[in-house]
């Protein structure tokens, strides 16, 4: 099994996902290279599907090579780009590789990236994905056809706890939990209260024992990013305060470090959080600094050792 | 199109923008059409909205999800089983009855089946969680 799956059976020690960078061009000793900044930190990373609506390496070429080179891949599987067929054959493909963990998503929609002139496809959503994997996994393609033996899946999904409906997220999230997601990579939200609402929803319903739930952290490097993400990712608010806190430092890659650590400190210290979702978007060494600020080891000690991380619950 | 699916699309299409997917969930969602939405999802709003409640496509428009949820709580005359079914996982859209009558595929009972692979549901919908 995964060393992701491995860690959601033992139920309450600490999860590190990362947002693996994306491939355009290149040989696997530069994707190697890319890697190295943030994968000693994490359990798995993203092989994600066209980020953003934009053409990449295909997420299964993304998972593999990351085999290749020592780190545990997630397999994003998004609805815009691919029927349900192929997002079948794509599942299964990656699982003849040994790719066991899978992220479940709806996918922005085609209008977010740089061929808005693109079909979109939507042959199913988020939620019927997670139960269609749950199907492979249980042995069998959607249309009833035995698969022998059944691949051995791990399957997470996604949530944005920050956009509205804001009562009804919990509950969406509660939704995709039934349907059989395992882990949950948060949206990054720039509204502790609202995080803290949702958490703490699963929480006192019990759902953070059957799901680990991880919120997302974006290690910015100035207010740029933080600009970029308001104005122009859906579904991402980023308050003027936050903007403004960082953009009128004398140093802001210094600010931005350090709304980056209190978002990260504030994450874990809510029951129901199992871990984070980092995405390096500093790309200056930050991470193994944030990581020793917060106390978390690289992934070989917690491997090798006991994962001691004190969650708070 | 038949007789029965032009009566139903002369019907629902000024009142609901019916799309004539031949499976009809309008009573599930706040009698609001989720095909729609511009990625027509069936199971709740995408992580796109915009903060005003708009959406991540249409950004003149408000989230079809957005609407669809809070007519599912408000909405007078429902009835409550209306309402508790907004959180069901709606199964994937079989393509083959657009452009059918859904009311048609209602009673010959056509659009309750679903794949043989669909695992049917197991578990009582999440409604009890609560922000």
């Amino acid at each position: 099994m995964s060393r992701l799956g491995e860690l959601l059976d033992r139920g309450n020690e600490l999860i590190i996902t990362g947002e693996a960078p994306v491939i355009d061009g290149g040989t696997l000793a530069d994707y190697e290279a890319k890697l190295a900044e943030l994968a000693p930190w994490c359990d798995a990373m993203n092989a994600t599907d066209n980020t953003s609506a934009h053409a990449h390496a295909s997420n299964v070429a993304m998972a593999i090579a990351m085999q290749r080179v020592g780190v545990e891949p997630i397999l994003q599987v998004v609805c815009r780009d691919k029927n349900r067929i192929a997002q079948q054959a794509d599942i299964m493909g990656a699982a003849l590789h040994g790719v066991e963990n899978i992220c479940c998503l709806t996918g922005d929609d085609v209008t977010a990236g740089d061929e808005p002139e693109a079909r979109r496809v939507f042959d199913l959503d988020g939620p019927q994905l997670i139960r269609l994997a749950n199907s492979l996994k249980e042995g069998r393609y959607l249309s009833g056809r035995k698969i022998d033996p059944a691949p051995s899946l791990v399957i997470g999904a996604v949530e944005n706890p920050a956009t509205h409906p804001l009562d009804y997220r919990a509950q969406r999230a509660a939704k995709k939990i039934l349907a059989g997601a395992r882990f949950l990579q948060l949206q990054i939200c720039y509204h502790p209260d609202r995080l803290e609402a949702f958490v703490a929803a699963l929480h006192a319903n019990g759902f953070s024992k059957r799901c680990a739930i991880l919120p997302s952290i974006v290690a910015v490097k100035g207010a740029g990013p933080l600009k970029f993400m308001h104005s122009s990712v859906p579904g991402i608010d980023v308050p003027a305060a936050v903007i403004s806190r960082v953009a009128d430092a004398a140093d802001s890659a210094e600010e931005a470090y350090q709304l980056v650590l209190e978002q990260c400190q504030h994450a874990l210290s809510l029951p129901g959080v199992r871990g984070l979702h980092l995405t390096d978007f500093r790309k200056d060494s930050s991470m193994g600094r944030l990581c020793a600020d917060l106390g978390i080891r690289p992934r070989s000690e917690r491997e090798s050792r006991a994962n001691d991380f004190a969650l708070a619950n | 199109m038949g007789l029965i699916a032009t009566i139903e699309h002369v019907i629902k299409k000024p009142i609901w923008d019916c799309q004539m997917c031949g499976q009809c969930v309008l009573h599930d969602t706040g009698m609001t059409c989720p095909m729609t939405c511009p990625k027509t999802l069936r199971n709740g709003p995408c992580g796109g909205v915009r903060e005003d409640g708009n959406c991540e496509v249409k950004p003149e428009m408000r989230c079809v999800w957005v609407k669809a949820e809070d007519r599912s709580r408000n909405l007078p005359l429902m009835p409550a089983d209306w309402r508790e079914h907004f959180n069901n996982l709606r199964p994937p859209v079989d393509n083959r009855l657009k452009g059918d009558s859904s009311w048609k595929n209602a009673i010959s009972g056509r659009d309750k089946e679903t794949p043989p692979g669909w695992t049917p549901e197991t578990e009582a919908p999440a409604a009890e969680v609560e922000a």
